[in-house]
């Protein structure tokens, strides 16, 4: 088995300090049906935009590293035996109808760090 | 004798057997360097005993035990370089429960429709796509893979190598797709072999107007696709397509080199056999009821072909056929190719009404229609200016030839 890294692009981030159980449904339920699936292995919902900031060198700005239509609104860690298995659960993200979409890349190594 | 044998064996076989020796290693390159060990080796070893009864067997045989032997001298390279298959045999039942036969063995197609949608998988771009085919599935060496498509060869070889390391590095599945997954990729299968043909059909530069070498190639794939999954009705109609599309050959170009349009090609030089068995495609898909983009572009093809001579064509029937493939594929393109027919139909006049609101910015063959249809209208001038914006667009020689002419004359 091998892990793969979702990357969720989208215009911005569902999850805002404003939003709504209705704004996050969708997401959530998505979240819900990767962990009963037995895939998921980590999941993680970013806030908007707004609260980016970026280093680039030694300067700091406001926003996201990339100004573009799409940022990375959420990520998450799967497992699967191949890249079809990966792309067949990382094409269900509801964030690919509504305009955005997924990028999958193979994890090389890495995971949560225990402490002690 | 021996030479030749072995080139036959290489020409016929050479997707099979590194498919085969693929289910061993699971890794592409110690696949493909077992396969090119075998074949060297069978140069000395047919010449000293023989040629074999069964020589793809000999040759698979071979391989797959160079690649076993390998893989046990070697276990971290497995490690390196994975290439995923789905839960089975082992190596060893791999090889003992399934001895390696020609023909016959229902595993041995689906080995080399493995090896090819792995090829064509779209997680590789278009143009890695085409090379890893005609580098694995073809077995062409990489410097006329690299002539192939004029770029340099450390270029193609730099292709090749990223392209092999993201199906092993994104762990890209040696399977076939199947469900709901299959006419996606399949699509995607054919629209690499038929890039292929068209390259070849019309170089897209140089001073040839046909790459015979790419055609065969992609004639080739596309009946072995036809052979594999004779249930698929698009992988006859894109076979169809070629065929009759390739029937031509002979006379696109005079003895000189000059393109000769379709109007004033000798029919009789045309291929009758490939023009039949496209036809035989056709009907056999349009029985079906089953009819894709492919068979549409077939059976057009097919209609030009047929006719006596090309006043005789049934252009009324082929904008039909233009019209059913625009619903099922609303591309600028085809709607251009509608227009040549439209024009025989329905007067020149209409036709460039139509064009003149297609979208195809740098495409050679608008202005190049355009200017057909204005020289049929008696509006020399414009014709002329509209042949020099598609000189502009053409890098072939003999497409640039002609166009000069008509620039000039």
């Amino acid at each position: 088995m091998a892990q793969y890294a979702v990357l969720i692009y989208a215009g911005d981030a569902a999850h805002g300090p404003d939003a709504t159980p209705q704004d996050t449904a969708p997401h959530d339920r998505h979240a819900e049906e990767l962990e009963r699936s037995g895939a998921l292995l980590a999941a993680y919902a970013l806030t908007p935009r707004d609260l980016a900031t970026t280093v680039r060198g030694d300067a700091i700005t406001d926003g996201p590293f990339i100004e573009a239509k799409e940022i990375v609104a959420g990520f998450y860690i799967l497992e699967a035996p191949d890249l079809d298995a990966a792309l067949a659960i990382a094409k269900l993200n509801p964030v690919c109808q509504m305009g955005g979409g997924v990028e999958v890349r193979p994890v090389a190594g890495g995971g949560p760090i225990q402490r002690g | 004798m021996i030479e030749e044998a072995v080139a036959e064996a290489h020409r016929r076989g050479w997707a099979l057997v590194l498919a085969a020796t693929m289910r061993v290693t699971n890794d592409l390159d110690l696949a493909e360097e077992c396969v090119q060990e075998a074949y060297a080796a069978a140069l000395q070893s047919w010449a000293r005993d023989g040629v074999p009864d069964q020589p793809l067997a000999w040759l698979t045989t071979t391989a797959r035990r160079r690649a076993m032997d390998a893989i046990r001298r070697e276990r971290t390279l497995r490690s390196k370089l994975p290439l995923l298959l789905e839960p089975e045999a082992t190596v060893e039942d791999t090889v003992m429960d399934h001895p390696p036969a020609e023909d016959h063995d229902d595993e041995i197609p689906d080995e080399r429709l493995r090896l090819i949608f792995t090829c064509c998988h779209p997680a590789l771009a278009q143009e890695a796509q085409v090379a890893l085919t005609l580098r694995l599935v073809c077995g062409i060496p990489t410097p006329d893979v690299a002539r192939a498509f004029l770029v340099t060869e450390p270029t193609m070889a730099a292709r090749i190598t990223r392209a092999k390391k993201k199906v092993s590095g994104a762990r890209i599945p040696f399977r076939v797709p199947h469900g709901a997954e299959l006419p996606d990729r399949l699509r995607g299968v054919l629209a690499v072999v038929h890039l292929l043909f068209t390259a070849g059909h019309t170089a897209p530069s140089g001073a040839d107007l046909v790459r015979a070498d790419l055609v065969d190639r992609a004639l080739h794939l596309a009946r072995m696709l036809r052979e594999l999954m004779p249930d698929e009705p698009e992988a006859a109609g894109l076979l169809a397509l070629l065929l009759v599309t390739d029937a031509r050959r002979a006379t696109r170009v005079d003895a000189a080199g000059r393109l000769v349009r379709l109007p004033d090609q000798d029919r009789a030089l045309w291929d009758r056999a490939a023009m039949a068995e496209a036809h035989d495609l056709i009907v056999a898909g349009l029985r079906d009821g089953r009819i894709g983009r492919y068979a549409l572009q077939a059976a057009i093809a097919s209609l030009y072909a047929e006719a006596p001579s090309y006043a005789e064509t049934d252009f009324a029937q082929i904008v039909q056929l233009y019209d059913t493939l625009l619903k099922i594929w609303p591309s600028p393109v085809v709607a251009l190719n509608r227009a040549v027919p439209l024009a025989m139909v329905a007067g020149p006049e209409v036709a460039l009404a139509e064009i003149s609101q297609l979208d195809l910015p740098g495409y050679q063959y608008l202005p190049a229609v355009r200017a057909d249809l204005l020289r049929q209208l008696g509006r020399d001038a414009e014709a002329r200016e509209a042949y020099t914006q598609a000189l502009a667009l053409t890098t072939n020689e003999a497409e640039r030839e002609f166009l000069t002419q008509q620039v000039d004359g």
